[in-house]
């Protein structure tokens, strides 16, 4: 912008992406700003945003990374190609003509490497109409570089892990305050979530997913004690007022008799499995010291009946079942 | 000028604002519409997102859970 650059931000949304939901959903979350930071960068910038949904076509970036996953379920390096290209398609279809990334050589250990970076802009089909004004003097003069669009001599030759150099450059401009100088801003670089992912494919033998099971595995306490069926157990206010939508879509718990949670229960379960699902709900309950707690059992289509169980003991829950 | 209404309730951030974009892309100059939805953070979100392209909010407002954003598309 600075060189005279007309710049539009785009932003994409996998379904994956911490910020966008967190904040509404748990209560402790509630003092946090309750922004978009893209579109508070966006606004901060003075520029159009334009905010893509690729959570359908994204499923193959994930269910198949060509080149696999990181230390989680994060396909880092497929991801950043799968983006480059979607942002390749979208300055094709509205007349731009080149992308800049903020990336940083060395940053990152599988997406923002000296030996991947020019990888990505190769397999997204980008090729050297990707400018990465941060680190452009690390690598070869890309296209709008060649045609003097941008001054080269004006780019920059960050590397490594440290913000530092972009903590100054951002105090340079003026910018006081500024979103994610780190990574984390993706549930698949967090190993929980990954493991409740993962547990979720291997349960259902398939690694299918829609959006309601990706967000389902951000919130509550989530415990299987068979493989067809697992029970979603609110952790507080936020997250039961957030569950409650859902349970018109699943069987659910709630303790009548005593002060409890509402739990929700994926999967096919039997009537013996609802039984031993209620004397789990019981357990998180108020009553788990009482002898018997009472349970109202509702279906997805709203029939429900009241039944009576004890509380399941902390010692017959063993430690696998928690996910 | 016409108005419109765009149910974005149970949907999370950024999904409603994805959603006005959508639905605006459709609309004309001049034409109204309002965005309900139950994410708290769509206030700023929406508003944000009108500011960013040009378009006008005319109210914004929450009622208990509900988040009403009413905005006019200017081209």
């Amino acid at each position: 912008m600075e060189q005279g650059v007309h710049v539009e931000g785009i932003n994409f949304y996998t379904g994956f992406c911490v910020e966008g939901h967190t904040h509404a959903i748990r209560k402790k979350d509630k003092a946090k700003p309750k922004r978009n930071n893209a579109l508070w960068v966006a606004e901060t910038l003075g520029i159009k945003l334009h905010i893509i949904d690729v959570i359908e076509e994204y499923k193959d970036v994930l269910i198949n990374p060509k080149h696999g996953y990181g230390a989680n379920m994060n396909p880092c390096h497929d991801c950043k190609t799968f983006m480059v290209h979607k942002a390749l398609e979208w300055i094709e279809k509205n007349d731009f003509d080149f992308i800049i990334t903020g990336e940083v050589v060395g940053q990152r250990p599988m997406s923002q490497r000296k030996d991947t970076m020019p990888v990505i802009a190769r397999e997204s089909g980008a090729g050297d109409r990707l400018l990465r004004p941060l680190c452009a003097k690390h690598f070869e003069p890309s296209l709008p570089e060649r045609e003097n669009w941008v001054k080269r001599e004006e780019l920059l030759d960050f590397h490594g892990r440290s913000r530092k150099p972009q903590m100054a450059l951002a105090k340079q401009y003026g910018f006081e305050d500024y979103a994610q100088p780190a990574g984390g801003c993706c549930f698949l670089t967090d190993e929980n979530y990954s493991k409740k992912l993962v547990d979720l494919w291997d349960a259902r033998g398939n690694k299918e997913y829609e959006m309601d099971d990706i967000m389902l595995l951000k919130v509550g306490r989530h415990i299987r004690p068979a493989n067809n069926f697992k029970l979603i157990i609110a952790r507080e206010e936020g997250e039961v007022n957030f569950m409650q939508g859902y349970r018109n879509r699943f069987i659910s718990l709630k303790t009548t008799s005593h002060a409890g949670p509402l739990v929700l229960v994926d999967g096919q379960p039997d009537e013996e499995d609802l039984k031993l699902a209620a004397r789990i709900a019981a357990r998180f309950s108020q009553g788990k010291q009482a002898d018997e707690v009472e349970i109202e059992l509702s279906q997805a289509n709203g029939d429900s009946e009241l039944i009576k169980v004890k509380p399941m003991a902390v010692s017959e829950m063993p430690e696998s079942w928690y996910v | 000028m016409a108005e419109y209404k765009l149910d974005a309730c149970g949907l999370l951030c950024p999904m409603p604002v994805i959603k006005t974009q959508d639905r605006v892309e459709e609309l004309n100059n001049g034409d109204v519409l309002e965005v309900q939805c139950t994410d708290p953070g769509a206030l700023n979100d929406v508003g944000a997102w009108c500011r960013i392209n040009g378009h006008k909010v005319l109210e914004a407002k929450q009622q208990d859970e509900l988040v009403i954003i009413k905005l006019e598309v200017l081209r």
